[in-house]
């Protein structure tokens, strides 16, 4: 696992994160298979399906759900179950051990329910992948709220997702890494709020980072006039 | 030969960036290269780009290319059919020629590098000098390896088994194998004179030596005049497509002159477009790079109907000069677009026709899922991606067991 030290006293060190991706050679035809799969597989499993398209799809707009959903929808033909399965908040989840629980009660339930199970057609199967991610660090750092905005101008797009969504669920540290830092290191409590209530998940990257950058410009005027 | 800087304008400063950092932590890293041929071919293509690129970067690469003797290489050619599902049968005569140009290659290449990087299956059983060198070996597969003819897989498995690490296109090209597999897509060079920006002059002049007029929609088809990529369905496509919304055909191709059965198809081609005079057929040398690159410029919609296909890589080519594109849901093509989010994907004739009426009528729609696939190949299908995922499998290979590695 990852260290957590990133902070150096007041100093936030922007960081990226890069995946490769390792074929488990599992592969599903249905949904008992994908269930009984999702069940067994690592938690790396489990996090390359809810994230991938995030990283592949980053200027789509409306974004693509997760692998699941999407698979369920599109080639099982199962609208309602994927809408279910794209619905799943991931934000509402801490560790990916409670996120794949939800996904599988998710399709569990519709398996209770149903009698027939649709089978995907030749070369529509699940293939089951996992991520390796490599955390790297870049030379971006900020000591202030305006040398913060700076490095959210500059870093790359897979930083900004690195501290949002991998630094909270992937290496479970219950938080994104901007609020901790905002609150813990700046005093801005408010403002680490704001960011914590941001669903990244339904932002385009660029998108979120305009959404990010706004705050922090608001915030830097509130201040400015505050010492005015 | 472009540097990594020129590529900052087009992926931005922190993907260099990380490139940069990746090549410092394999700094010194001897990677050796070894394919079948130096010119010709997507890999020798990326190869060619690759190599400088990761010089540039500090890991210490190099690139060798294996000889064999005709016999060697009409055995590979079979092979590579074979792999594709085309039946065969290999004698032990056929081991005893892979085996004696292996033998030969053995002596006459240095291997001696931290990581051997063979590419396709012509040099996979180079992996013999593995256990003098205690060095680690990459086999990259640019095939589809899924459904092999029976004897075809058998052929190489003994050699494929004992590689570190795998690597495949996509992941229903692959097999179960008990050595790892990464999965990583090819790409193209936006800098290439393929993908790189032209000047409107310069697309002007190539459509008029083609002879096409720009005063209608162009609807273009880029391939081999291969059945497997269906041109005559496209022509059809496109006549439904037109009793609706007037436009413009052109299917561009090559090598029909030393490929009989190309030859063959390209007659049936002109022979179903017979004198209409909106449908444009164009027969390229292979190296014709910058008027393929103009023809897909000046297209306002670009179809690849294969039936049968690789990682189709002309998709993305389309898609990164911002075109819509509707294309059939084989091979590589579902992993380059997403269903009416980034391009098209259809099933027949009828479909097809649909959506070229559809985009035609639709020219905000058609801008949108154009720059999305842009936007896509950007992020997932460019030479800076691969050269990015070529790294990352070198680290892997330190830490093979780890999920999560701090650099």
């Amino acid at each position: 696992m990852a260290s957590t030290a990133q902070h150096t006293a007041d100093s936030f060190e922007f960081r990226s994160l890069l995946n490769l991706t390792l074929l488990t050679g599992l592969r599903a035809r249905d949904l008992a298979e994908l269930v009984q799969h999702m069940r067994t597989v690592p938690g790396a499993v489990i996090y390359h399906h809810t994230h991938h398209f995030l990283v592949q799809h980053q200027f789509l707009s409306p974004e693509p759900p997760n692998d699941f959903a999407y698979w369920v929808s599109n080639i099982l033909l199962e609208e309602r179950l994927g809408e279910e399965l794209a619905a799943v908040d991931l934000l509402r989840f801490p560790t990916l051990r409670d996120l794949r629980n939800a996904l599988i009660q998710v399709i569990q339930g519709f398996l209770d329910r149903s009698s027939n199970l649709r089978t995907a057609p030749h070369g529509g199967e699940f293939h089951f992948m996992e991520s390796v991610s490599y955390v790297m660090p870049t030379s971006v750092h900020a000591t202030n709220l305006a040398e913060f905005r700076e490095g959210l101008a500059r870093v790359s797009l897979s930083s900004i997702a690195y501290h949002m969504f991998d630094a909270r669920l992937r290496l479970e540290r219950a938080d994104n890494d901007f609020s901790r830092w905002l609150e813990h290191s700046l005093g801005e409590g408010q403002l680490a709020e704001a960011f914590r209530k941001v669903d990244p998940y339904t932002y385009t990257w660029d998108g979120l980072r305009r959404r990010l950058l706004g705050m922090v410009g608001q915030k830097l005027e509130e201040n400015s006039r505050g010492r005015a | 030969m472009a540097g990594l800087e020129e590529y900052r304008p087009i992926v931005g400063e922190g993907v260099v960036a990380e490139l940069r950092l990746l090549g410092e932590r394999l700094s010194g890293r001897s990677i050796l290269n070894v394919n079948s041929t130096r010119v010709g071919g997507g890999v020798a293509e990326i190869l060619n780009r690759l190599v400088p690129l990761l010089q540039e970067v500090g890991v210490d690469a190099r690139w060798e290319v294996i000889r064999g003797t005709q016999e060697f290489f009409d055995l590979t050619k079979r092979m590579h059919n074979a792999l594709h599902g085309k039946p065969d049968i290999f004698s032990a005569q056929d081991r005893e020629i892979f085996n004696h140009a292996t033998e030969q290659n053995l002596a006459s290449l240095d291997l001696g590098a931290d990581i051997v990087f063979i590419h396709d299956p012509q040099p996979a059983g180079l992996i013999r000098a593995k256990r003098d060198l205690s060095n680690k070996w990459i086999w990259r597969c640019h095939i589809d390896v899924s459904a092999p003819a029976p004897g075809a897989w058998e052929f190489i498995a003994p050699a494929v088994e004992k590689y570190d690490l795998t690597v495949f296109s996509a992941p229903q090209f692959s097999r179960e194998l008990p050595v790892p597999e990464v999965l990583i897509a090819p790409s193209i060079d936006p800098l290439s004179d393929k993908n790189r920006e032209l000047r409107d002059s310069e697309v002007e002049e190539v459509l008029k030596r083609i002879g096409v007029r720009s005063d209608k929609p162009i609807v273009t088809q880029v391939s081999r005049f291969d059945r497997f990529k269906d041109p005559i369905g496209v022509i059809d496509a496109f006549r439904l497509a037109r009793e609706r919304v007037d436009c413009q055909l052109i299917l561009v191709g090559g090598g029909a002159t030393d490929d009989p059965e190309g030859a063959q198809v390209l007659r049936e081609v002109r022979e179903r477009a017979a004198d209409d005079n909106d449908i444009h057929i164009v027969d390229l040398p292979p190296t014709s790079n910058v008027e393929i690159n103009a023809i897909q410029r000046a297209s306002t919609v670009v179809i690849q109907k294969s039936l049968k296909e690789g990682f189709g890589l002309t998709v993305s080519e389309a898609l990164w000069k911002g075109k819509p594109v509707i294309a059939g849901a084989v091979g590589g093509i579902p992993l380059q677009i997403t269903h009416k989010y980034s391009g098209i994907l259809t099933h027949t004739v009828e479909g097809t026709a649909f959506w070229i009426k559809m985009l035609l009528a639709a020219p905000e729609f058609a801008a949108k899922l154009g720059e999305n696939g842009r936007e896509h190949v950007r992020n997932n299908f460019l030479l800076t991606r691969h050269m990015r995922d070529y790294l990352l499998a070198f680290l892997y290979l330190e830490t093979p067991h780890e999920r999560v590695v701090e650099l």
